[in-house]
Order: structure tokens, then C-alpha cells, then sequence
């Protein structure tokens, strides 16, 4: 519209030429995919590597003998050292692959925390959480005694450093916080908590479902202990997820799930534990997931993440500037440097009317609570619409997503 | 264009009005029965107090909530309707509704209860919004059972 136009540092238009499903209609309009946050589409360089595994190279891992359990375990593992590369881990077995960030984080609460948990001990987390990293915490709460320190945000989303330290004390075991706040799209400071929590003695988790796809991560820079990914965020395929943990940490976490390829030996009597990372991969892993993980890994790799960041963050800017001319529109999370997610409240409109209507005009945008509950209240609020921005997205789809906006206002305002 | 008239058609003049001016909008300190309806996917939330007299009658009914257009709507509609019958004729025309939102055949309605309960019946067209509809009706239900809590997801 009438925003300077910026000379394009990422070619949106092409990398959109990847994406089919983004050339389809809905109601006999152009789709505009603003949910990537819940879901990202999926390039053909992601699907074609999945088919071409499964037409070639499929079978079991690390079972059979044959020629094509081999190829199959390869690229498994391969798989395994892609996600090593993209953290920048320092080693392969430090990546376990569970079927998608919840499950990597209740994998932490179960086999790392929960043994380490007297009652009256303490879980720091933040009240931005998503619900997949609420309620493991939760459980430890109602089965063992632990207590959920809440850390508050400021009115503009961001995190309050010094309240977080403030509430790591000597009965905490463990800070659990996202990377980025799916809601607010905040990006809290993960290398300053990781610092402040371990000059107490304190570990850290880092929810990156959302952190993870916006910005390059360095889990040794960090010096995080357990990070989670998902892989369908990520432009991968569902069913997939991973863990990072440090060795250490891995080494001395009891098994999770029990079956097949996570044990040395079982007999009558006694089971002993394969080492980590297959201790936590019990039964057949997601393989085929595997490969579409790796291959959309290499797909973000394979362009200029800092300008992928730069052109999410033009949309986010381009979109922010509209709507504050809206003095209908209330949007929730303003902090600085926050990620491509825009969530509000418009006046006299309720979020599920609101994107019933955008969805007839082909937007397609999240409304609800979002796994978010608590942050739901801490902004005194039911629900929010939420617009989220990916590297396919254009300046066009904002502007559809604008004027969208306003024929909602002219049908229910 | 079509889509457009759809949408017409959900949120159409009388919905909107009852949506922002909703009927029975408040508490009953006397009730003799009470539910909560929570729809957990979209947050919707309704409590329906009503009074059922001795004749079988429901003597009066209010309800409290917070939501979409659709579901408050729904419940202003409902408790405009019920008011002054038997759980019988209650039940009939819940039936009736139900069929209505979901685009199916609707059946032992009389002409004038169809006709008012018409004005919902553009939700059909959007399934994904049809528990917004139902759930004033179904914690009603509820209450009358007893009271326990409705769910529609």
C-alpha cells in the first residue's frame, strides 16, 4: 500500500513457487496461509525427499541385515546429524527424535525431572507457555508436590529478566520457557536466562516449536540444556519432533517409553537400557519423517536465514503499521524485536466470527486461545485472532488480510 | 456472490441484534436449576439458570456468557423460546434446532417456532460453527438433568 517498498533482500515470489498448495483456492479465493505458526506448509523439495525415500530406500531401522535396512538406518541417522548441524550441537547422540516438541519436553519432564522432584520443589516458567510446556510441569505438580513458579510479562509481551531471576531460588530444579511466545511472538533472551539460571545451579529448557524457525539456534552458544523442536513448524512433516539435551544430562536420564531398540539385553528377569539417544526412542521410529525433517533443514539452510528473518519481520511491520490505524483493532504483544506473529482483539467482533469471515476470503488465520490459557488471562482475554507470518508470505497477503479485516467490520461491527 | 450471501445468511440483522442485545441476560438468584456449558476449543462459556414450576413449566430462564456472535445469539434465541413451556415442547423444539444447524431435515415444528429458529439456520453452512449454536441448547438440557456440566466440542 503506501508503505515504502523495501528492495527485496529474500525473493519471496520464488520460494513461494515451492509451496503448491499455496497456488490453491479456498471459496473461489487465492489462499492466504497466515497459520504457519500452527502449521507450516511443506515445500516439494520436503515431499519429494520423503517419496523418493520410500520408493528406494525404505525399510526398518536398525534391525535387519539386509540392503535396505542398511540405506533406511543411514539415512535415519543422517537425519540425526542434520538436526545436530541446524542446533549447532556438538554431538549426534545428543538429538533424540520423538514424535514432536510436546512429546520432547515430556520426555524432560518424565525421565529427567520427575526423579529429582521432592514436594516443595520449584518449576520456573513463564506465563507465555504454551500448554505443551504447562502441563508436563503440572503433572509433576499433582503427582509429586512440585510448585509452578509463574513468571509475568510485561504489558508489551516482553519477559522481565529480573523477575525470572528473582524467582530461580534455591529450591528450583528446573527454568521451562519458550524461545518464542506463539501468542505474543516474544523472543525471550535464552542466553541471559541460560546465565543467570546456571550461576544458581539451575537447568534450562527452552520450548523452540516457534524460536526454532525464526532465527538461527546455537545450542553451545546458549550453553541451553534440553531444547525442543517440531518438525512440522519447521516446514517438515508431522509426527516428528526432537529433543537436544546435553550428554550428560542424557546419560543420566532413566528410559521413557519401553519396547523395542531402546534396550542392550532383556531377559526373564532383568532389562538393561541401550544407550542414549536410542534409550528414548522405543518401537519404530518415525522414519520416513525422518527424511522429510532432514530435507527441510537443508531447505532453510539452503537460503539466507538472516534474510528470511528480515523479510518476516518487513511483513510483521507491514501488517503492525495497518492495523494501528485501526482504532477498533487492539493488538496483544509488542516487545521489542519480537518474531512474525501478529495476535489482537477487534472491537465488537469475537476471533471465531472474525475468521469465519477471513477464511471466506481465503485468509486463513488461528483463533482461540491457542494452548495459551494462562496468558489468555494475564491479558484478560477469551481469545484472539492471530495472523503469523512465513518466509512464503508476501506484502499482498497483508494487504489482503487488511481489507478482509474490514469486511468483517462492515458485516458484524 | 455466494459466498458472501452465506455469510449474510449467518450473521443476518436479527442474530447480530440478538448478539448485542441479548434477552434474558442475567442471573436468577431463585433458580431451581443451573448449568454450565464450556465449549474448551473456542473458549465459548454459558450458564443457564431457569425456574421450572410445579406444572412442568419453565416459569423463567436466564442465562450469562461469554463468546462468539453465534453462540450468545443462539442462547438469546432459545431462552426468548422456551420461556412458559413444558420440558416436552422443550425437548421437541431442541430437536427441531438441532436438525436445523445441522442441515438436516426438520420435523414436528410448528410453522411459527420453525420460522423464528430459521434465522439460525445459516450455521449449516459452516460446520466448524455449529457447536457455537448448540451449546446454549445442550447446557439447558443439562440443567434440566440435573445440572452437570455441558461440553460441546
Amino acid at each position: 500500500m503506501n508503505a515504502p517498498a523495501k528492495l527485496p533482500m529474500f525473493d519471496a515470489a520464488a520460494a513461494r513457487a515451492d509451496f503448491e498448495i499455496l497456488s490453491r483456492e479456498v471459496y473461489g479465493k487465492p489462499l492466504v496461509y497466515l497459520d504457519s505458526a500452527a502449521s507450516a506448509q511443506k515445500p516439494r523439495q520436503v515431499l519429494d525427499a520423503m517419496r523418493d525415500f520410500a520408493t528406494s530406500e525404505y525399510a526398518n531401522v536398525h534391525r535387519g541385515v539386509h540392503y535396505l535396512s542398511a540405506t533406511a538406518t543411514e539415512r535415519y541417522e543422517a537425519a540425526r546429524e542434520s538436526v545436530r548441524r541446524f542446533l549447532n550441537a556438538a554431538h549426534a547422540d545428543e538429538i533424540v527424535f520423538t514424535k514432536g516438541g510436546t512429546e520432547a519436553i515430556n520426555l524432560v519432564s518424565y525421565s529427567f525431572l520427575a526423579p529429582r522432584i521432592q514436594p516443595g520443589d520449584e518449576i520456573v516458567l513463564s506465563v507465555m507457555e504454551h500448554h505443551s510446556n504447562i502441563v508436563p510441569w503440572h503433572f509433576l505438580r499433582e503427582r509429586q508436590g512440585a510448585v509452578l513458579r509463574w513468571v509475568d510479562v510485561r504489558d508489551d509481551g516482553s519477559l522481565d529478566i529480573e523477575a525470572l531471576d528473582d524467582a530461580i531460588g534455591a529450591k528450583t530444579k528446573l527454568v521451562a520457557i519458550t524461545h518464542m511466545s506463539n501468542v505474543l511472538g516474544t523472543v525471550t533472551p535464552l542466553k541471559e536466562i541460560v546465565a543467570r539460571a546456571h550461576a544458581k545451579g539451575v537447568p534450562v529448557l527452552a520450548d523452540g516449536c516457534q524460536g526454532a524457525v525464526h532465527g538461527r539456534v546455537d545450542v553451545r552458544d546458549l550453553d541451553i540444556d534440553f531444547y525442543a523442536i517440531t518438525g512440522h513448524k519447521l516446514y517438515g512433516p508431522t509426527g516428528i519432533g526432537a529433543l537436544y539435551a546435553k550428554r550428560a544430562h542424557l546419560k543420566a536420564m532413566r528410559p521413557f517409553n519401553g519396547g523395542g531398540e531402546m534396550i542392550r539385553e532383556v531377559t526373564r528377569d532383568v532389562v538393561t537400557y541401550a544407550d542414549p539417544p536410542a534409550r528414548f526412542e522405543a518401537g519404530t521410529p518415525p522414519i520416513i519423517e525422518s527424511v522429510g525433517l532432514a530435507a527441510a533443514l537443508d531447505y532453510l539452510s539452503s537460503m539466507d536465514r538472516t534474510a528470511i528473518a528480515a523479510h518476516e519481520h518487513d511483513l510483521l511491520s507491514y501488517a503492525r503499521e495497518q492495523l494501528r490505524e485501526l482504532n477498533w483493532v487492539r493488538v496483544i504483544g509488542d516487545a521489542p524485536g519480537k518474531g512474525a506473529i501478529l495476535s489482537f482483539e477487534a472491537d465488537g467482533m469475537h476471533a471465531h466470527d472474525l475468521a469465519t469471515i477471513l477464511d471466506r476470503e481465503g485468509v486463513a488465520v488461528r483463533a482461540g486461545h491457542h494452548c495459551a490459557q494462562v496468558l489468555m488471562e494475564r491479558f484478560n482475554v477469551a481469545s484472539t485472532t492471530r495472523a503469523s507470518f512465513a518466509l512464503y508470505n508476501t506484502r499482498e497477503d497483508v494487504d489482503v488480510f487488511v481489507a478482509a479485516l474490514h469486511k468483517a467490520r462492515g458485516i458484524l461491527g | 456472490m455466494l459466498m458472501d450471501d452465506s455469510l449474510r445468511e449467518l450473521y443476518q440483522e436479527v442474530i447480530l441484534d440478538h448478539s448485542r442485545h441479548p434477552r434474558h441476560f442475567g442471573a436468577l438468584a431463585d433458580a431451581t436449576h443451573v448449568g454450565e456449558g464450556f465449549n474448551p476449543l473456542c473458549g465459548d462459556r454459558v450458564k443457564i439458570y431457569l425456574i421450572l414450576g410445579a406444572d412442568n413449566r419453565i416459569a423463567d430462564i436466564k442465562f450469562e456468557g461469554k463468546g462468539c456472535a453465534i453462540s450468545q445469539a443462539s442462547a438469546s434465541l432459545m431462552t426468548d423460546m422456551i420461556v412458559g413451556r413444558t420440558v416436552e415442547e422443550v425437548e421437541k423444539l431442541m430437536g427441531g434446532f438441532l436438525n436445523l444447524v445441522k442441515g438436516e431435515d426438520v420435523q414436528g415444528l410448528s410453522p411459527d417456532d420453525r420460522e423464528r429458529l430459521e434465522v439460525m439456520g445459516g450455521v449449516s453452512a459452516f460446520p466448524m460453527r455449529v457447536k457455537c449454536a448448540t451449546l446454549a441448547w445442550h447446557t439447558m438440557k443439562s440443567a434440566l438433568e440435573g445440572g452437570t456440566a455441558a461440553k460441546t466440542e
